[in-house]
């Protein structure tokens, strides 16, 4: 029996679908005409896509691509501008849900970028000191008997009376005490307390600190101490009064060595360039003022002199 | 098919498969865009029979290939098929089903996509499986069923149903 019909269906009188009654002939014959033409088509298909996939750029295939492309582009435009309008509503609406999701995303990303521009920042920084510092160990000016240690700040004593700075370098790397310690612009200090992984450095703007100077045009000699009452500012104290000092002379480190003995600091490391100098009746010495090279306030990383002999032995 | 009904028809696909070429699959909802041209091809194919189905499948195809410079056949052979699977189901078991519209465009979304990403593989495009087959698939499925009925009734309006329903002709009646 016709799965369409029922009692209920006669009773009510709706309408069943029916499968329209054809001649076995002509079932078969649709079939085979169903397969012709989907096996036609899948053939097409296939013969277009070889043919497209096969033929070069600027080929045959593709110049009936381009050629149908161009036909179709009046159409294809025609429909875009019809449907533009509402598909600008559309985006319309559709960034007022997003709005509030974008809002917090692109702030999330000012955020990062900020950071990422600060970090850069540093990063530029840090990669021009660097290369400040090859420039400078690799250079003629480095002492001959030293080679170094670079090594970053790690922190300042909190007091504003000590003029010290702990570095990220200590024993574990050879730093010992009394290593001297430089930049590329000159001379900061001197190490007076080390452990395994970092050292405390005495800057030359301690009231302790003090190194054996040189006026690197007249070769007065005097040592370099800090000048009381100042911040940063350095004196050539011991110069005696017909040595010869200028304005604007430069200083560095006089290192010497007598019977065995050396001072700490090597010979020719800058120092500073001279500001004033003054001569008193009451003084037997003039009084010179240096300004130092190095920034005391801003140093970032350093380098300790280490001598070649204690690399050699170790 | 009258002639009338077949240039409906093909006015229709034209159409939408340059909506689809142009608009359509650029409209990203959660993710997915829908496939327009195929819901059509589906309604065609389960409205008026396999043959038009698969023929009206590969012209929209053809269209979407040629305006969107792709390899061609490629759109043609899935929409060929699907038009065809479509047809074949509504000329048997779906025919006169409420859900047929939705169950043939369901299916054939799926299969579609995953033949769609086979015939790319096989052509040596870059293809991303998981990107193909579960960040827009999903999105896509769902949106396809969503104009299912929609689609089916405008087609049906437009081009009429292969399938009419008659009155019974004779009523056996069992005891």
């Amino acid at each position: 029996m016709p799965r369409q019909r029922s009692a209920r269906s006669a009773a009510l009188g709706v309408t069943v679908r029916r499968m329209p009654t054809t001649p076995l002939s002509q079932r078969s014959a649709g079939a085979l005409r169903r397969r012709l033409v989907i096996g036609g088509l899948v053939l097409l298909a296939l013969v277009l896509i070889t043919l497209s996939f096969r033929s070069s750029q600027g080929g045959s295939m593709s110049g009936v691509q381009s050629a149908g492309a161009t036909v179709l582009r009046p159409f294809a435009v025609g429909v875009a501008r019809v449907v533009q309008p509402f598909r600008d509503a559309y985006d319309w609406t559709d960034s007022l849900f997003h709005a509030r999701s974008d809002a917090a995303r692109l702030r999330a990303e000012n955020q990062r970028l900020r950071q990422e521009a600060i970090q850069n920042q540093f990063a530029a920084r840090e990669n021009a000191f660097l290369r400040k510092q090859l420039h400078f160990v690799s250079g003629k000016t480095f002492p001959r008997d030293f080679t170094y240690v670079s090594a970053t700040l790690l922190g300042r004593p909190s007091a504003a009376f000590e003029q010290a700075i702990v570095i990220a370098a200590g024993s574990g790397s050879g730093v010992r005490v009394n290593d001297p310690v430089i930049t590329p612009d000159g001379l900061v200090g001197l190490v007076t307390r080390v452990t395994s992984g970092s050292a405390r450095v005495q800057l030359l703007t301690d009231p302790e600190a003090a190194a054996s100077a040189v006026d690197a045009r007249t070769r007065a000699t005097g040592i370099v101490r800090h000048a009381r009452g100042t911040r940063d500012t350095l004196v050539l104290d011991r110069v005696r009064k017909e040595d010869v000092v200028r304005q604007g002379d430069k200083v560095v480190t006089a290192g010497w060595s007598a019977n065995g003995l050396s001072s700490v600091y090597p010979k020719g490391i800058p120092i500073g360039e001279v500001t004033s100098v003054g001569n008193s009746d009451i003084n037997p010495f003039k009084q010179v003022q240096v300004d130092p090279y190095v920034d005391f306030g801003a140093l970032d990383a350093v380098l300790v002199l280490v001598p070649k002999s204690r690399t050699s032995s170790r | 098919m009258t002639v009338a009904a077949g240039v409906r028809a093909s006015i229709l696909v034209f159409v939408v498969a340059l909506l689809q070429a142009g608009v359509v699959s650029s409209t990203f909802v959660f993710g997915g865009a829908p496939d327009l041209l195929l819901v059509v091809v589906v309604a065609l194919g389960l409205l008026r029979g396999s043959i038009p189905g698969a023929v009206f499948g590969f012209a929209g195809g053809l269209v979407v290939d040629l305006v969107t410079l792709d390899t061609l056949g490629v759109t043609s052979l899935v929409l060929t098929l699907a038009g065809f699977w479509a047809g074949r189901y509504g000329e048997t078991t779906g025919r006169g089903r409420q859900l047929a519209p939705a169950l043939a465009v369901g299916v054939i979304t799926v299969l579609a996509a995953i033949f769609g990403l086979v015939l790319h593989y096989m052509l040596g495009d870059a293809v991303v499986a998981h990107q193909a087959l579960v960040t827009t698939l999903i999105p896509e499925l769902l949106l396809n069923l969503l104009l299912a009925y929609p689609v089916f009734w405008l087609v049906r309006k437009v081009v009429g149903e292969r399938f009419v329903a008659k009155p019974a002709a004779e009523v056996e009646l069992v005891v």
